[in-house]
Protein backbone atom coordinates (compact mmCIF):
# COMPACT_ATOMS: atom_id res chain seq x y z
CA UNK A 1 0.00 0.00 0.00
CA UNK A 2 2.72 1.82 0.84
CA UNK A 3 5.45 2.36 -2.36
CA UNK A 4 8.56 4.16 -2.69
CA UNK A 5 10.43 4.19 -6.27
CA UNK A 6 13.83 5.04 -7.21
CA UNK A 7 14.06 8.08 -4.78
CA UNK A 8 16.93 9.78 -4.32
CA UNK A 9 17.19 13.77 -2.85
CA UNK A 10 20.88 15.46 -2.43
CA UNK A 11 21.19 18.53 -0.13
CA UNK A 12 22.66 21.18 -1.63
CA UNK A 13 25.68 23.71 -0.25
CA UNK A 14 23.46 26.12 1.46
CA UNK A 15 24.73 29.48 0.15
CA UNK A 16 25.63 28.17 -3.26
CA UNK A 17 22.59 26.48 -4.67
CA UNK A 18 24.14 25.51 -7.54
CA UNK A 19 26.86 23.60 -6.29
CA UNK A 20 25.80 19.76 -5.22
CA UNK A 21 26.56 18.96 -1.34
CA UNK A 22 25.57 16.12 0.01
CA UNK A 23 23.74 13.00 -1.46
CA UNK A 24 21.26 12.08 1.45
CA UNK A 25 19.50 8.98 -0.94
CA UNK A 26 20.04 6.87 -3.93
CA UNK A 27 17.59 5.41 -5.39
CA UNK A 28 15.58 4.05 -3.15
CA UNK A 29 12.74 1.68 -3.61
CA UNK A 30 10.72 -0.21 -0.59
CA UNK A 31 7.41 -1.60 -0.94
CA UNK A 32 5.10 -1.94 2.98
CA UNK A 33 2.25 -3.99 2.59
CA UNK A 34 -1.11 -3.10 4.58
CA UNK A 35 -0.75 -3.09 7.86
CA UNK A 36 2.78 -4.30 8.21
CA UNK A 37 5.63 -2.80 10.94
CA UNK A 38 8.71 -1.84 8.87
CA UNK A 39 11.92 -0.41 10.76
CA UNK A 40 14.31 1.48 8.86
CA UNK A 41 18.03 1.06 10.38
CA UNK A 42 21.34 2.24 9.89
CA UNK A 43 23.80 4.65 11.33
CA UNK A 44 23.26 8.37 11.41
CA UNK A 45 24.06 10.35 8.17
CA UNK A 46 22.07 7.24 6.39
CA UNK A 47 19.31 9.10 5.28
CA UNK A 48 16.43 7.17 6.99
CA UNK A 49 15.14 10.33 8.83
CA UNK A 50 14.74 12.27 5.29
CA UNK A 51 13.76 9.12 3.58
CA UNK A 52 10.21 9.00 6.41
CA UNK A 53 10.07 13.13 5.81
CA UNK A 54 10.07 12.63 2.39
CA UNK A 55 7.00 9.69 2.69
CA UNK A 56 5.56 12.37 5.71
CA UNK A 57 5.71 14.92 2.41
CA UNK A 58 7.19 17.36 4.47
CA UNK A 59 10.56 17.54 2.08
CA UNK A 60 10.71 16.41 -1.60
CA UNK A 61 12.49 14.16 -3.11
CA UNK A 62 14.82 15.53 -6.06
CA UNK A 63 13.74 12.05 -8.23
CA UNK A 64 11.84 9.41 -8.01
CA UNK A 65 7.92 9.26 -5.83
CA UNK A 66 6.51 7.37 -3.42
CA UNK A 67 2.81 6.31 -3.53
CA UNK A 68 -0.12 5.37 -1.23
CA UNK A 69 -2.86 2.85 -2.67
CA UNK A 70 -1.13 3.62 -5.73
CA UNK A 71 -1.44 7.52 -5.46
CA UNK A 72 1.52 9.78 -6.03
CA UNK A 73 1.53 11.96 -2.67
CA UNK A 74 4.37 15.10 -2.32
CA UNK A 75 2.52 16.51 0.56
CA UNK A 76 1.24 15.68 3.73
CA UNK A 77 -2.02 14.21 3.74
CA UNK A 78 -4.45 12.58 6.07
CA UNK A 79 -3.64 8.81 5.46
CA UNK A 80 -0.31 9.60 7.10
CA UNK A 81 0.60 10.74 10.82
CA UNK A 82 4.30 11.43 11.77
CA UNK A 83 5.32 10.90 15.50
CA UNK A 84 8.29 13.57 15.70
CA UNK A 85 11.76 12.83 17.32
CA UNK A 86 11.43 15.64 19.80
CA UNK A 87 7.96 15.08 20.40
CA UNK A 88 6.91 18.00 18.22
CA UNK A 89 4.44 18.97 20.93
CA UNK A 90 3.08 22.95 21.47
CA UNK A 91 3.82 24.09 25.30
CA UNK A 92 1.29 26.53 25.80
CA UNK A 93 -0.91 23.84 25.23
CA UNK A 94 -1.66 21.44 27.85
CA UNK A 95 -1.79 17.78 27.18
CA UNK A 96 -5.44 17.12 25.95
CA UNK A 97 -5.51 19.95 23.70
CA UNK A 98 -2.29 18.86 22.27
CA UNK A 99 -3.80 15.96 21.24
CA UNK A 100 -6.81 17.59 19.93
CA UNK A 101 -4.54 19.93 17.65
CA UNK A 102 -5.06 17.60 14.60
CA UNK A 103 -8.68 17.49 15.13
CA UNK A 104 -8.71 21.68 15.69
CA UNK A 105 -7.15 21.68 12.47
CA UNK A 106 -9.55 19.46 10.52
CA UNK A 107 -12.79 21.11 12.03
CA UNK A 108 -13.73 18.60 14.49
CA UNK A 109 -16.42 19.94 16.90
CA UNK A 110 -15.08 20.93 20.28
CA UNK A 111 -17.19 18.54 22.38
CA UNK A 112 -16.26 15.92 19.37
CA UNK A 113 -12.34 15.83 19.27
CA UNK A 114 -12.35 16.58 23.38
CA UNK A 115 -14.24 12.92 23.63
CA UNK A 116 -11.84 11.97 20.91
CA UNK A 117 -8.89 12.85 22.52
CA UNK A 118 -9.52 11.65 26.04
CA UNK A 119 -10.39 8.02 24.80
CA UNK A 120 -6.60 8.42 22.56
CA UNK A 121 -4.83 9.72 25.82
CA UNK A 122 -6.72 6.71 27.74
CA UNK A 123 -5.17 4.00 25.34
CA UNK A 124 -1.52 5.32 25.88
CA UNK A 125 -2.28 5.35 29.64
CA UNK A 126 -2.40 9.13 29.63
CA UNK A 127 -5.89 9.41 31.50
CA UNK A 128 -5.66 11.67 34.26
CA UNK A 129 -2.84 13.81 32.68
CA UNK A 130 -4.93 15.99 30.34
CA UNK A 131 -4.43 19.26 32.05
CA UNK A 132 -0.88 19.38 32.46
CA UNK A 133 1.66 21.17 30.55
CA UNK A 134 4.21 19.25 28.30
CA UNK A 135 7.42 20.81 30.31
CA UNK A 136 5.42 19.26 33.65
CA UNK A 137 5.82 15.55 32.21
CA UNK A 138 8.51 13.32 31.48
CA UNK A 139 10.00 12.78 27.75
CA UNK A 140 8.45 9.05 28.17
CA UNK A 141 5.04 10.44 29.05
CA UNK A 142 5.46 13.68 26.26
CA UNK A 143 5.87 10.96 23.61
CA UNK A 144 2.77 9.22 24.24
CA UNK A 145 0.65 12.70 24.04
CA UNK A 146 2.65 12.90 20.61
CA UNK A 147 1.58 8.98 19.85
CA UNK A 148 -1.88 9.98 20.95
CA UNK A 149 -2.00 12.99 18.65
CA UNK A 150 -0.85 10.93 16.19
CA UNK A 151 -3.52 8.67 16.12
CA UNK A 152 -6.33 10.64 16.82
CA UNK A 153 -6.45 11.03 13.24
CA UNK A 154 -6.94 7.11 12.27
CA UNK A 155 -3.98 7.55 9.77
CA UNK A 156 -3.17 4.41 7.54
CA UNK A 157 -0.16 4.38 7.75
CA UNK A 158 1.54 5.74 11.28
CA UNK A 159 5.49 7.50 10.34
CA UNK A 160 7.86 7.49 13.49
CA UNK A 161 10.89 9.16 13.26
CA UNK A 162 13.23 7.37 16.50
CA UNK A 163 10.38 8.30 18.56
CA UNK A 164 12.21 6.68 21.57
CA UNK A 165 15.66 8.22 20.84
CA UNK A 166 14.66 10.95 23.53
CA UNK A 167 13.85 8.55 26.59
CA UNK A 168 15.32 6.92 29.26
CA UNK A 169 16.27 2.97 28.57
CA UNK A 170 13.44 1.71 30.94
CA UNK A 171 10.58 3.81 29.68
CA UNK A 172 11.30 3.53 26.10
CA UNK A 173 11.05 -0.69 26.51
CA UNK A 174 8.02 0.05 27.83
CA UNK A 175 6.98 2.46 25.26
CA UNK A 176 8.21 -0.62 22.51
CA UNK A 177 5.83 -2.75 24.47
CA UNK A 178 2.70 -0.31 24.63
CA UNK A 179 3.37 0.28 20.86
CA UNK A 180 3.37 -3.12 19.71
CA UNK A 181 -0.45 -3.44 21.60
CA UNK A 182 -1.61 -0.22 20.11
CA UNK A 183 -0.86 -1.65 17.11
CA UNK A 184 -2.37 -4.71 17.30
CA UNK A 185 -5.76 -3.09 18.11
CA UNK A 186 -5.55 -0.90 15.31
CA UNK A 187 -4.87 -2.07 12.67
CA UNK A 188 -2.11 0.05 11.33
CA UNK A 189 0.95 0.32 8.75
CA UNK A 190 4.32 1.49 10.73
CA UNK A 191 7.55 3.33 9.23
CA UNK A 192 9.82 2.99 11.88
CA UNK A 193 13.15 4.67 12.10
CA UNK A 194 15.76 3.47 14.67
CA UNK A 195 19.32 2.99 15.20
CA UNK A 196 18.78 0.32 17.91
CA UNK A 197 19.26 -2.87 16.70
CA UNK A 198 17.50 -4.79 19.45
CA UNK A 199 14.11 -2.64 18.87
CA UNK A 200 13.95 -3.04 15.42
CA UNK A 201 14.33 -6.59 15.98
CA UNK A 202 11.51 -6.55 18.66
CA UNK A 203 8.89 -4.42 16.88
CA UNK A 204 9.31 -5.29 13.13
CA UNK A 205 7.98 -7.35 10.72
CA UNK A 206 10.86 -6.11 8.57
CA UNK A 207 13.63 -4.16 8.76
CA UNK A 208 15.28 -2.55 6.10
CA UNK A 209 19.06 -1.61 6.82
CA UNK A 210 20.07 1.56 5.19
CA UNK A 211 24.40 2.61 4.40
CA UNK A 212 25.51 5.85 4.40
CA UNK A 213 27.41 8.15 1.27
CA UNK A 214 25.37 7.78 -0.32
CA UNK A 215 22.19 6.97 1.88
CA UNK A 216 20.68 3.53 0.00
CA UNK A 217 19.24 0.14 1.06
CA UNK A 218 21.52 -2.41 1.85
CA UNK A 219 19.32 -5.28 2.73
CA UNK A 220 16.07 -6.21 4.09
CA UNK A 221 15.55 -8.93 7.00
CA UNK A 222 12.63 -10.38 7.37
CA UNK A 223 11.73 -10.98 11.32
CA UNK A 224 10.23 -14.14 11.48
CA UNK A 225 9.76 -14.18 15.42
CA UNK A 226 6.49 -15.36 16.77
CA UNK A 227 3.48 -12.31 17.95
CA UNK A 228 2.89 -11.12 20.40
CA UNK A 229 6.05 -10.33 21.58
CA UNK A 230 5.62 -8.87 24.75
CA UNK A 231 4.76 -12.36 26.65
CA UNK A 232 8.01 -13.66 28.55
CA UNK A 233 11.54 -12.96 27.21
CA UNK A 234 11.67 -12.88 23.74
CA UNK A 235 15.35 -11.39 23.46
CA UNK A 236 16.08 -13.94 25.29
CA UNK A 237 14.87 -16.19 22.56
CA UNK A 238 17.96 -17.70 20.52
CA UNK A 239 16.19 -16.54 17.29
CA UNK A 240 16.43 -12.93 18.62
CA UNK A 241 20.44 -13.55 19.30
CA UNK A 242 20.78 -14.91 15.00
CA UNK A 243 18.89 -11.88 14.11
CA UNK A 244 20.66 -9.46 16.04
CA UNK A 245 24.15 -10.67 15.31
CA UNK A 246 22.94 -10.54 11.58
CA UNK A 247 22.24 -7.24 11.88
CA UNK A 248 24.81 -6.30 13.41
CA UNK A 249 27.23 -7.77 10.65
CA UNK A 250 25.61 -5.95 8.47
CA UNK A 251 25.61 -2.78 9.48
CA UNK A 252 29.15 -3.05 10.72
CA UNK A 253 30.34 -3.90 6.99
CA UNK B 1 6.85 -2.44 57.61
CA UNK B 2 5.28 0.39 56.20
CA UNK B 3 7.81 3.18 54.87
CA UNK B 4 7.48 6.45 56.83
CA UNK B 5 6.55 9.25 55.09
CA UNK B 6 8.43 12.53 55.10
CA UNK B 7 5.86 14.30 58.15
CA UNK B 8 6.98 11.18 60.62
CA UNK B 9 10.65 11.05 59.68
CA UNK B 10 11.10 14.59 60.22
CA UNK B 11 8.86 14.36 63.37
CA UNK B 12 10.97 11.19 64.38
CA UNK B 13 14.33 12.52 64.09
CA UNK B 14 13.17 15.90 65.68
CA UNK B 15 14.17 18.04 62.26
CA UNK B 16 11.53 19.86 63.18
CA UNK B 17 12.93 23.77 63.66
CA UNK B 18 10.84 26.82 64.85
CA UNK B 19 11.91 29.94 62.63
CA UNK B 20 12.78 32.78 63.95
CA UNK B 21 11.03 36.09 63.14
CA UNK B 22 13.32 38.20 60.52
CA UNK B 23 13.51 41.27 59.03
CA UNK B 24 14.13 39.42 55.51
CA UNK B 25 10.96 37.74 55.45
CA UNK B 26 9.28 40.77 55.38
CA UNK B 27 10.58 42.99 52.19
CA UNK B 28 7.41 44.92 52.41
CA UNK B 29 7.89 46.12 56.11
CA UNK B 30 11.71 47.72 54.75
CA UNK B 31 10.30 48.80 51.44
CA UNK B 32 7.41 51.01 53.72
CA UNK B 33 10.17 52.35 55.92
CA UNK B 34 12.20 53.36 52.46
CA UNK B 35 9.45 55.61 51.40
CA UNK B 36 8.59 56.82 55.36
CA UNK B 37 12.38 57.87 55.48
CA UNK B 38 12.21 59.33 52.11
CA UNK B 39 9.20 61.41 52.91
CA UNK B 40 10.65 62.86 56.18
CA UNK B 41 14.05 64.08 55.06
CA UNK B 42 12.16 65.65 52.09
CA UNK B 43 9.60 67.30 54.30
CA UNK B 44 12.37 67.94 57.00
CA UNK B 45 14.71 69.69 54.24
CA UNK B 46 12.27 71.08 51.90
CA UNK B 47 11.05 73.35 54.06
CA UNK B 48 14.32 75.00 54.25
CA UNK B 49 14.76 75.78 50.46
CA UNK B 50 13.89 78.87 48.65
CA UNK B 51 10.03 77.66 47.14
CA UNK B 52 10.31 78.25 44.07
CA UNK B 53 13.73 75.92 43.11
CA UNK B 54 12.04 73.46 45.71
CA UNK B 55 8.78 72.18 47.89
CA UNK B 56 8.25 69.23 49.97
CA UNK B 57 5.44 66.85 50.74
CA UNK B 58 2.56 68.47 52.90
CA UNK B 59 3.06 71.38 50.23
CA UNK B 60 2.77 69.05 47.19
CA UNK B 61 -0.44 67.05 49.20
CA UNK B 62 -1.93 70.86 49.59
CA UNK B 63 -1.96 71.74 46.31
CA UNK B 64 -2.73 68.14 44.98
CA UNK B 65 -6.28 68.98 46.77
CA UNK B 66 -6.44 71.80 45.23
CA UNK B 67 -5.94 70.84 41.69
CA UNK B 68 -8.50 67.65 42.23
CA UNK B 69 -11.41 70.46 43.72
CA UNK B 70 -10.80 72.79 40.54
CA UNK B 71 -10.79 69.76 38.12
CA UNK B 72 -7.93 70.64 36.50
CA UNK B 73 -5.82 67.70 36.80
CA UNK B 74 -8.48 65.46 36.07
CA UNK B 75 -9.20 66.88 32.88
CA UNK B 76 -5.80 67.12 31.54
CA UNK B 77 -5.09 63.37 33.13
CA UNK B 78 -7.83 62.76 30.82
CA UNK B 79 -6.87 64.67 27.66
CA UNK B 80 -3.35 62.59 28.02
CA UNK B 81 -4.34 59.67 28.78
CA UNK B 82 -6.95 59.59 25.79
CA UNK B 83 -4.19 60.20 23.20
CA UNK B 84 -1.96 57.61 25.26
CA UNK B 85 -4.27 55.23 24.46
CA UNK B 86 -5.00 55.84 21.30
CA UNK B 87 -1.51 56.09 19.65
CA UNK B 88 -0.38 53.20 21.96
CA UNK B 89 -3.26 50.55 20.61
CA UNK B 90 -1.96 52.15 17.12
CA UNK B 91 1.57 50.80 17.62
CA UNK B 92 0.64 47.80 19.36
CA UNK B 93 -1.79 46.30 16.35
CA UNK B 94 0.47 48.02 13.55
CA UNK B 95 3.66 46.79 15.17
CA UNK B 96 2.04 43.38 15.94
CA UNK B 97 0.77 42.92 12.52
CA UNK B 98 4.24 44.48 10.32
CA UNK B 99 6.67 42.47 12.76
CA UNK B 100 5.14 39.04 12.33
CA UNK B 101 4.76 39.81 8.33
CA UNK B 102 8.94 40.73 9.19
CA UNK B 103 9.85 38.17 10.51
CA UNK B 104 7.82 35.40 8.62
CA UNK B 105 9.30 36.24 5.25
CA UNK B 106 13.37 37.16 4.48
CA UNK B 107 11.83 39.66 1.32
CA UNK B 108 9.33 41.90 3.50
CA UNK B 109 12.34 41.92 6.29
CA UNK B 110 14.91 43.15 3.61
CA UNK B 111 12.27 45.71 2.10
CA UNK B 112 11.41 47.42 5.41
CA UNK B 113 14.92 46.95 7.23
CA UNK B 114 16.67 50.15 5.57
CA UNK B 115 13.74 52.60 6.62
CA UNK B 116 13.04 50.56 10.16
CA UNK B 117 16.95 50.74 11.05
CA UNK B 118 17.02 54.67 10.06
CA UNK B 119 13.80 55.75 11.81
CA UNK B 120 14.51 53.99 14.77
CA UNK B 121 18.33 55.19 15.15
CA UNK B 122 16.98 58.90 14.68
CA UNK B 123 16.11 60.20 18.27
CA UNK B 124 12.47 60.23 18.07
CA UNK B 125 12.07 63.81 19.82
CA UNK B 126 13.73 65.32 16.57
CA UNK B 127 10.94 64.54 14.48
CA UNK B 128 8.33 66.02 16.90
CA UNK B 129 8.89 69.28 15.27
CA UNK B 130 8.45 68.03 12.39
CA UNK B 131 5.08 66.33 13.18
CA UNK B 132 3.65 69.57 14.92
CA UNK B 133 4.05 71.39 11.18
CA UNK B 134 2.09 69.00 9.70
CA UNK B 135 0.11 67.49 12.42
CA UNK B 136 -0.45 71.31 14.54
CA UNK B 137 -1.06 71.27 18.32
CA UNK B 138 -3.88 69.47 18.79
CA UNK B 139 -4.60 65.67 19.76
CA UNK B 140 -3.68 64.47 16.71
CA UNK B 141 0.13 64.99 17.15
CA UNK B 142 0.65 63.93 20.57
CA UNK B 143 -1.45 60.41 19.42
CA UNK B 144 1.39 60.75 16.79
CA UNK B 145 4.41 61.00 18.74
CA UNK B 146 3.00 58.37 21.69
CA UNK B 147 2.94 55.92 17.96
CA UNK B 148 6.45 56.76 17.13
CA UNK B 149 8.15 56.17 20.51
CA UNK B 150 6.19 53.14 21.18
CA UNK B 151 5.86 51.91 18.01
CA UNK B 152 9.55 50.31 17.52
CA UNK B 153 9.97 48.17 20.22
CA UNK B 154 6.72 46.17 19.38
CA UNK B 155 7.50 45.23 15.92
CA UNK B 156 11.38 44.81 16.88
CA UNK B 157 10.25 42.32 19.83
CA UNK B 158 7.22 40.81 17.24
CA UNK B 159 9.52 40.35 14.45
CA UNK B 160 12.34 38.13 16.71
CA UNK B 161 9.77 36.29 18.06
CA UNK B 162 8.09 35.48 15.09
CA UNK B 163 11.69 34.76 13.78
CA UNK B 164 12.61 32.13 16.63
CA UNK B 165 9.82 30.23 16.11
CA UNK B 166 11.33 26.59 15.99
CA UNK B 167 10.91 25.05 12.36
CA UNK B 168 10.18 21.99 14.20
CA UNK B 169 6.68 23.67 15.49
CA UNK B 170 5.46 24.98 12.08
CA UNK B 171 6.85 21.59 10.96
CA UNK B 172 4.37 19.83 13.09
CA UNK B 173 1.41 22.02 12.05
CA UNK B 174 2.38 21.15 8.23
CA UNK B 175 2.07 17.65 9.16
CA UNK B 176 -0.92 18.00 10.33
CA UNK B 177 -2.56 19.69 6.95
CA UNK B 178 -2.54 23.44 8.93
CA UNK B 179 -3.23 25.72 6.48
CA UNK B 180 -0.78 29.02 5.94
CA UNK B 181 -3.43 31.21 8.39
CA UNK B 182 -3.73 28.08 10.95
CA UNK B 183 -0.09 28.25 11.51
CA UNK B 184 0.10 31.73 11.83
CA UNK B 185 -2.74 31.80 14.57
CA UNK B 186 -2.11 28.29 16.44
CA UNK B 187 1.27 28.46 15.92
CA UNK B 188 3.41 31.60 15.16
CA UNK B 189 1.08 33.79 17.14
CA UNK B 190 1.28 31.85 20.55
CA UNK B 191 5.28 31.01 20.16
CA UNK B 192 5.60 34.80 20.07
CA UNK B 193 3.43 35.93 22.80
CA UNK B 194 5.97 36.36 25.34
CA UNK B 195 8.65 38.22 22.99
CA UNK B 196 5.41 40.33 21.99
CA UNK B 197 4.52 41.08 25.42
CA UNK B 198 8.13 42.40 26.16
CA UNK B 199 8.23 44.34 23.80
CA UNK B 200 4.61 45.91 25.01
CA UNK B 201 6.49 46.25 28.65
CA UNK B 202 9.31 48.40 27.21
CA UNK B 203 6.75 50.56 24.73
CA UNK B 204 4.36 51.85 27.32
CA UNK B 205 7.18 53.45 29.29
CA UNK B 206 8.47 55.06 26.11
CA UNK B 207 4.92 55.57 24.82
CA UNK B 208 4.23 58.01 28.26
CA UNK B 209 7.68 59.95 27.64
CA UNK B 210 6.22 60.11 24.04
CA UNK B 211 2.90 61.70 25.38
CA UNK B 212 4.51 64.10 28.14
CA UNK B 213 7.43 64.88 24.68
CA UNK B 214 4.39 65.53 22.93
CA UNK B 215 2.48 68.07 25.55
CA UNK B 216 6.01 69.92 26.72
CA UNK B 217 6.41 71.02 22.97
CA UNK B 218 2.66 72.08 22.33
CA UNK B 219 2.23 73.26 25.82
CA UNK B 220 -1.57 73.55 25.14
CA UNK B 221 -3.54 70.42 26.93
CA UNK B 222 -2.33 67.37 29.23
CA UNK B 223 0.02 66.63 31.76
CA UNK B 224 2.73 68.01 30.28
CA UNK B 225 1.19 71.48 29.45
CA UNK B 226 0.57 72.08 33.10
CA UNK B 227 4.40 70.58 33.70
CA UNK B 228 5.66 73.69 31.67
CA UNK B 229 2.75 75.90 32.80
CA UNK B 230 3.55 75.78 36.12
CA UNK B 231 7.25 75.94 36.07
CA UNK B 232 6.63 79.27 33.53
CA UNK B 233 5.17 80.93 36.73
CA UNK B 234 7.09 79.10 39.63
CA UNK B 235 4.65 76.68 41.08
CA UNK B 236 6.92 74.09 42.27
CA UNK B 237 4.46 72.51 44.66
CA UNK B 238 1.86 72.39 41.64
CA UNK B 239 4.56 70.50 38.97
CA UNK B 240 5.31 67.83 41.55
CA UNK B 241 1.76 67.20 41.96
CA UNK B 242 1.86 66.48 38.20
CA UNK B 243 5.15 64.63 38.73
CA UNK B 244 4.05 62.65 40.90
CA UNK B 245 1.13 62.00 39.16
CA UNK B 246 3.06 60.94 35.93
CA UNK B 247 5.24 58.60 38.63
CA UNK B 248 2.25 56.89 39.67
CA UNK B 249 1.51 56.10 36.18
CA UNK B 250 4.40 54.86 35.16
CA UNK B 251 4.15 52.09 38.19
CA UNK B 252 0.76 51.59 37.43
CA UNK B 253 1.36 50.88 33.23
CA UNK B 254 4.11 48.34 34.45
CA UNK B 255 2.41 46.43 37.08
CA UNK B 256 -0.43 45.99 34.80
CA UNK B 257 1.85 44.75 31.87
CA UNK B 258 3.06 42.53 34.21
CA UNK B 259 0.16 41.42 35.20
CA UNK B 260 -1.15 40.41 31.57
CA UNK B 261 1.99 39.08 30.75
CA UNK B 262 1.63 36.15 33.81
CA UNK B 263 -2.42 35.93 32.55
CA UNK B 264 -1.30 35.16 28.66
CA UNK B 265 1.90 33.41 29.19
CA UNK B 266 1.17 30.91 31.80
CA UNK B 267 2.81 28.33 30.27
CA UNK B 268 6.08 30.36 29.49
CA UNK B 269 5.88 31.35 33.69
CA UNK B 270 5.83 27.97 34.64
CA UNK B 271 8.99 26.48 32.56
CA UNK B 272 10.49 29.77 34.25
CA UNK B 273 10.05 28.32 37.22
CA UNK B 274 10.59 24.95 37.17
CA UNK B 275 14.17 25.96 35.38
Amino acid sequence: MLEVRRLSKIFFEQNDPRKPGLVALYNISLAIRKNEFVSLLGPSGCGKTTLIRIIAGLLTADRGEVLVNSQVVNSPGRDRCMVFQQFGLLPWRTVVSNVEFGLEIDGVPREERRAFAEQYLELVGLKGFENYYPHQISGGMQQRVGIARALSKKPEILLMDEPFGAVDAQTREQLQEELLKIWAQTETTVVFVTHSIDEAIYLSDRVVVMQARPGRIKEEVIIDLPRPRWEGDIKADPRFAQLRARLRDSLRS
Amino acid sequence: MAVPTDEQIIEQLQLRRERRWSIYDHPNLIRSASVLVFLLLWEFFGRETDPILFTYPTAVAEAFVKLIVSGELIKQLAVSLSALAVGFIASLVLGVALGLALGMSRTVEAFFEPPINALYATPQVALTPLLMMWLGLGFSVKVAVVFLFAFFPILINTASGAKNVSAAMVEVARAYLAPPRQILFKVICPAALPFIMAGVRIAIGRALVGMIVAELFTAVTGLGAMLSLYGNIFETAKMFVVIVVLAGLGVGLVRLTQWLERRLATWKETERALG
